[in-house]
């Protein structure tokens, strides 16, 4: 698979995701929330995905951990991991991959730990569902992950309840059932979002050190650009359930090819600058139920022609990154001159 | 706009709004019966201590600080939404809440009240979903009975939502059939309904997305110039504030640590939390780089630590820090500015 797949020389990627897509059977017909999305994950790689609410972001992860709801399903595709094919597979074999091949963060760290039970039998649990462990071993090593994840005073925390933990300590513990079963791939979802500047800056740390550390792949699904900007090695962008936008970071934030890209990237405040006005993108995207033809950024484009309406553009190589735009094709060469 | 602009043109520069060391407690003790079975204390949580700032006419003036730092409380005192424990507010020179409230003219009050409005974070839950859009924006405009007549109120319902980028026709629709920017849309045509002077904005764009984050607040900056609104913008996102504010205050458990111009404070920082902040937040010239993260966390506000409340989590503490708070002096509270130590 790695031969087919990617440019000579890079590593075999470890997650290869291929033209999947994400529909949801409705009264009225079936609707694609996620289309033709296809993209790759080195070991050790952060992936960012960035788009606005209704992308498809979140759902391509929750494709990834077979996190569906029903009666969404995958329509199409496939999802390979480490080689082996892991979409279709029946929920108990599913359950074994999941937290011991991919773990998973959310947005909200209250949610996802039970409240009812102490952090550490939380732990200990998750460690022992995936690694051969005697129960002391385990809360032993429970210790360890929570001092990992920047705990302090872990032995004696580990006896609290969730409540007991202030929003940054909880997304930490999060973070350590997260990598309790030394999982190849995490997905985290939102992971600061509902977290405070400053708290949020330690977590992003964290993330990228467990990455440098274990060689854990992430697939970092976010709104805020400032967070991948920090975090991902490369980025993709998604509009309306596709990727528009593909490629290394610093080049798709300082030479975005894709009029969203430009217009998303001119939208974001920044401290630094002494702008009146932010650039603006009229308009909203669209709903699954009325995307529109060709181009499903075409509407809101400031440069759409006629062929933009008719025709969707594929990801075609624009400089170092890969962008879904005809803009694009028809100015090959100035581009390739631009990115150098 | 019309009756409040006229006025308004001979008080220029002059402060619109004025906070004196005001301060709101809230009672957070458990129930009189656990009180006297378990012998517990009574519990007070100082939201907001002794904070003064004045607002001029036709600024905005950002306040930032992370989540339970007491902004959302100063927004809430400033429009009556809670009164204050200790403290005045002003104005106009009207006091409209606090020490001395009762002596005010019952009528300046009121017309001052109508002239502050404020626009919530979540638009999904401040707009009545059973009711049309026309009814909502009109809300006001009936309470205060600003128009004479229905043909008049729809008259200015139109033209307000035309104001914030809707069309007329909008007003037939329900809250539900809108995206959650055209809904800060209407909540915004809304505040504008009662003719204020003043918008108390909490967060107005974070729940949006960047790109519709963008619009509101281009929209905003165009309302301001064309009515000559003054704003008080509450954000805890600082690329924000920097954006929109001409001045910014910093708030840290309830006190208010710094204040200056916009541009000052960010190129500037003088309060070791403001540097903080600052340092923390993500930045797209940074791609690849990394920063160094701040260390701890906001401490529980019920047990504020004694002296000035950010010196377990400040590199400049020394022993005054940590028994003495700092007064607020030329803007910024920390002993270690006063000294000349940083």
């Amino acid at each position: 698979m790695s031969g087919v797949r990617g440019p000579a020389g890079s590593p075999a990627p470890l997650l290869a995701v291929e033209r999947l897509r994400v529909e949801f059977p409705t009264r009225h017909g079936t609707l694609i929330a996620v289309h033709d999305v296809s993209f790759d994950i080195a070991p050790g790689e952060v992936l960012g995905v960035v788009g606005e609410s209704g992308a498809g972001k979140s759902l391509t992860g929750a494709a990834i951990i077979g996190l569906i709801d029903p009666p969404g399903r995958i329509g199409a595709g496939s999802i390979h991991l480490g080689g082996r094919r892991i979409d279709g597979l029946p929920e108990s074999e599913m359950r074994r991959i999941r937290g011991r091949q991919i773990g998973a963060v959310f947005q909200d760290p209250l949610t996802s730990l039970n409240p009812l039970y102490t952090i550490g039998r939380q732990l200990t649990e998750t460690i022992r569902t995936h690694l051969p462990m005697s129960e002391a071993d385990a809360r032993r090593r429970a210790v360890e992950l929570l001092e990992e994840v920047g705990i302090p005073a872990a032995a004696r925390r580990i006896d609290h309840y969730p409540h007991q933990f202030s929003g940054g300590m909880r997304q930490r513990v999060v973070i350590a059932l997260a990598i309790a079963g030394q999982p190849r791939l995490i997905i985290a979802d939102e992971p600061t979002t509902a977290l405070d500047v400053s708290i949020q800056a330690q977590i992003i740390q964290l993330l990228k050190r467990l990455c440098r550390d274990h060689g854990t792949a992430v697939m970092l699904v976010t709104h805020d650009m400032g967070v991948i900007a920090e975090t991902a090695d490369r980025v993709a962008v998604m509009y309306a359930g596709r990727i528009v936008e593909i490629g290394p970071v610093a080049d798709v934030i300082h030479r975005p090819r894709h009029p969203y890209t430009v217009g998303l990237m001119g939208s974001i405040p920044s401290i630094v600058d002494d702008r009146e006005r932010l650039m603006q993108i009229d308009g909203v995207m669209p709903r699954p139920t009325a995307i529109p033809s060709g181009c499903a950024f075409h509407p809101r484009c400031p440069q759409a022609f006629d062929r933009c309406a008719r025709e969707r553009p594929e990801l075609m190589p624009a400089g170092s990154t890969r962008a879904a735009c005809w803009l694009v094709e028809s100015a090959p060469a100035t581009a390739e001159a631009e990115s150098l | 706009m019309s009756a409040s602009s006229t006025s308004g043109a001979q008080r220029t520069d002059s402060a619109l709004l004025q906070l004196s060391d005001v301060t709101r407690t809230f009672d957070v003790s458990p129930p009189w019966l656990n009180r006297v079975l378990e012998r517990k204390p009574r519990v007070l949580l100082h939201a907001v201590s002794g904070v003064s700032v004045e607002i001029r006419r036709g600024e905005t003036l950002g306040l930032v600080g992370e989540s339970g730092c007491g902004k959302s409380t100063v927004a809430r005192l400033i429009v009556g939404l809670y009164a204050p424990t200790r403290g005045t507010i002003r104005f106009d020179g009207v006091v409209v809440a606090g020490t001395g409230a009762e002596s005010a003219d019952p009528a300046a009050r009121k017309r001052a009240r109508r002239s502050m409005q404020m626009i919530f974070q979540d638009p999904y839950a401040s707009l009545n979903p059973r009711w049309r859009v026309a009814d909502i924006v009109a809300e006001p405009i009936r309470a205060h009975r600003l128009t004479a007549g229905a043909a008049a109120t729809r008259k200015r319902v139109d033209e307000l939502l035309r104001h914030v980028g809707l069309a007329p026709a909008d007003g037939e629709k329900y809250p539900h059939e809108f995206s959650g920017g055209q809904r800060q849309r209407i909540s915004i045509a809304r505040a504008l309904a009662g003719e204020p002077d003043l918008l108390i904005c909490d967060e107005p764009t974070s729940a949006l997305d960047v790109s519709v984050q963008a619009q509101i607040l281009n929209l905003m900056a165009e309302l301001q110039e064309r009515l000559g609104l003054t704003y008080v913008f509450i954000s805890h996102n600082l690329a924000v504030v920097s954006l929109v504010a001409d001045r910014v205050g910093v708030m840290y458990l309830g006190r208010l640590v710094e204040i200056a111009p916009s541009k000052d404070l960010f190129s500037r920082p003088r309060h070791p939390y403001t540097r903080m902040l600052i340092d923390a937040v993500p930045d797209l010239e940074m791609s690849g780089k990394s920063r160094t993260p701040v260390a701890g966390e906001v401490p529980n506000p019920l047990s504020p630590p004694p002296g000035c409340a950010f010196h377990p989590r400040c590199p400049h503490a020394n022993a005054r820090c940590r028994v003495e708070t700092p007064r607020f002096v030329n803007g910024v509270a920390c002993h270690a500015v006063e000294e000349g130590r940083i």
